[in-house]
């Protein structure tokens, strides 16, 4: 019982540390450098890396199209969710079509948004979009069709016109939902822009850990990998607190 | 409410019927490459053509073996790891966060690291199934078996089960609907990267397969394969359905 004194966020520290200690000897010790790097020579490769120019303009680059393609999926999402989620008929005849789509891997027409698009920005964005806009398109249909027909019925009886319904009623209403399609958005978003990332290896992020794992250099292919790892976790953190800082009010 | 229901398939037959004119109109009659996007009429008889022949199998077997052993991995992994992280509420405050960081962190960024550890066979994307998988079904399996309600709990004990039969007739059946949804989420998620990895670098399997096709401008061939690629997870999302329906039902 000793051990349930101690806080658990604390418990996890140690153990991230302990893994990193293990794993940092164990690389020293056992592995071989051209496969894996002990976390220390990660930590200086970063500072190499940080004054590459190219490499922290693909960084910089990746950031920007995770971005635009987070903007493009809930601006399309939003407005295609609102037109089949409003109406019982479009519902009723559009959703299925979309979940149709939904069902598609979007990762087998990798090549087709290359061949439109090309190896640069526009195609990593709109394979983003492709994957972003389904979960934002989802969670709005489901936002306004969980609407408890009480409340329109009340709101109608105390002389709301329909106008008023949509703004004092159904969209307040799905705020909640809103933004957790916005977080599931940009998970998928996170997926589809690094994928098509790594997939292009002409250019961009996805040619330098072609270069560096074809070059046998771990430390860096981890360096750079830590630090997409940490620019995706942060945007999920934003969305995951905008989610609770929003969703709060809603019992 | 019958004629609505009438009215909204009509919409979605039109809707389906209108993209496949379009396409067969913009192919034929507008000015769009062929090697952009072929004509519907030749995409079909590459596809009539590719089930006929069969020549699908080695790529689909090897995409399904990377899918089931890199699924069989993550489920024995995530379930075990989560019972045993389940079977005290301090252990599940420890892990719980721990692993829902990790989620956090797109897996797909692994992937090269995988190719330098793994190479470019198969090893590699079934390292990135079962790292994508792992954690719906870890984090699944500790919520399922952590929020089973103590009532059942302490009713069992109280009629004097012994801990495999707490287990086995308690535990699990009430914890199955949440493990199953995350067990389901995990062979999707595995499924999807396993084709997406293909698709990144390679030697077999269906999304190495539809990129060569691709960078060969065999653009109609390309496109039979991803119809066929669409009816296996089609195919995969019905039978996940049905099994689901099946395993969910409350014994009677």
């Amino acid at each position: 019982m000793t051990c349930a004194e101690i806080h658990p966020a604390a418990l996890r520290v140690v153990i991230i540390a302990a893994t990193l200690l293990v794993w940092e000897f164990a690389a020293r010790r056992f592995g071989d450098p051209l496969f894996i790097s002990p976390p220390s020579r990660v930590a200086a490769a970063l500072f190499g890396l940080a004054h590459q120019r190219e490499i922290l303009a693909a960084v910089g680059l990746t950031c920007w199209e995770l971005i635009v393609a987070f903007v493009f999926s809930v601006v399309i999402g939003l407005a295609v969710g609102l037109i089949v989620g409003l109406s019982r008929f479009t519902r009723g005849s559009l959703y299925p079509v979309i979940l149709l789509f939904y069902a598609v891997p979007q990762a087998t027409i990798l090549p087709l948004f290359v061949l439109a698009f090309g190896i640069g920005p526009a195609s990593k964005i709109a394979f983003g979009v492709s994957h972003g806009i389904f979960p934002v398109i989802l969670t709005v249909v489901a936002g306004a069709r969980n609407i408890e027909p009480v409340l329109i019925t009340t709101a109608r009886s105390m002389g709301a016109n329909r106008r008023q319904i949509l703004t004092s009623v159904i969209f307040p209403h799905m705020v909640p939902s809103f933004f957790t399609g916005l977080r599931l958005g940009m998970t998928a978003v996170l997926f589809g822009v690094l994928l098509a990332e790594l997939y292009v290896s002409q250019s961009g992020v996805g040619h330098f850990t072609t270069e560096f794992t074809q070059t046998f250099q771990p430390q860096n292919l981890f360096a750079l990998i830590a630090v997409l790892a940490a620019i995706a976790v942060t945007l999920n953190e934003l969305c995951r607190w905008a989610e609770s800082r929003f969703t709060r009010w809603h019992a | 409410m019958k004629r609505l229901r009438f009215a909204e398939r009509l919409v979605q037959v039109g809707f389906v019927a209108a993209v496949l004119l379009a396409w067969q109109i913009a192919t034929t009659r507008g000015h769009l490459s062929p090697l952009f996007l072929p004509p519907l009429v030749s995409v079909y008889r590459d596809f009539v053509s590719l089930l006929a022949s069969g020549k699908f199998w080695p790529d689909l077997r090897t995409t399904l073996y990377e899918l089931a052993l890199g699924f069989v991995i993550a489920a024995v992994a995530g379930t075990v790891i989560g019972y045993a992280v389940s079977r005290s509420g301090y252990s599940v405050k420890i892990f719980d966060p721990l692993f829902a960081g990790l989620y956090a962190i797109p897996a797909i960024l692994l992937f090269p690291l995988y190719v330098l550890f793994f190479g470019i066979g198969p090893g590699s994307k079934i390292a990135m199934g079962a790292t994508i998988a792992f954690f719906p079904v870890v984090l699944s399996t500790i919520a399922g078996l952590s929020y089973v309600n103590r009532s059942y709990v302490t009713a069992a004990r109280s009629m004097g089960a012994s801990p495999p039969q707490m287990f086995w007739s308690v535990m699990l059946p009430a914890a199955l609907p949440v493990l199953l949804t995350g067990l389901r989420m995990g062979l999707i998620l595995a499924f999807l990267s396993i084709l997406g990895t293909e698709t990144i670098s390679s030697f077999s399997g269906l999304g190495h397969r539809i990129v060569e096709l691709g960078e060969n401008l065999d653009t109609s061939n390309m496109f039979a394969y991803i119809l066929f690629v669409i009816a296996i997870a089609l195919l995969l999302n019905a039978g996940l359905s049905f099994a689901e329906a099946r395993w969910k039902e409350p014994p009677a």
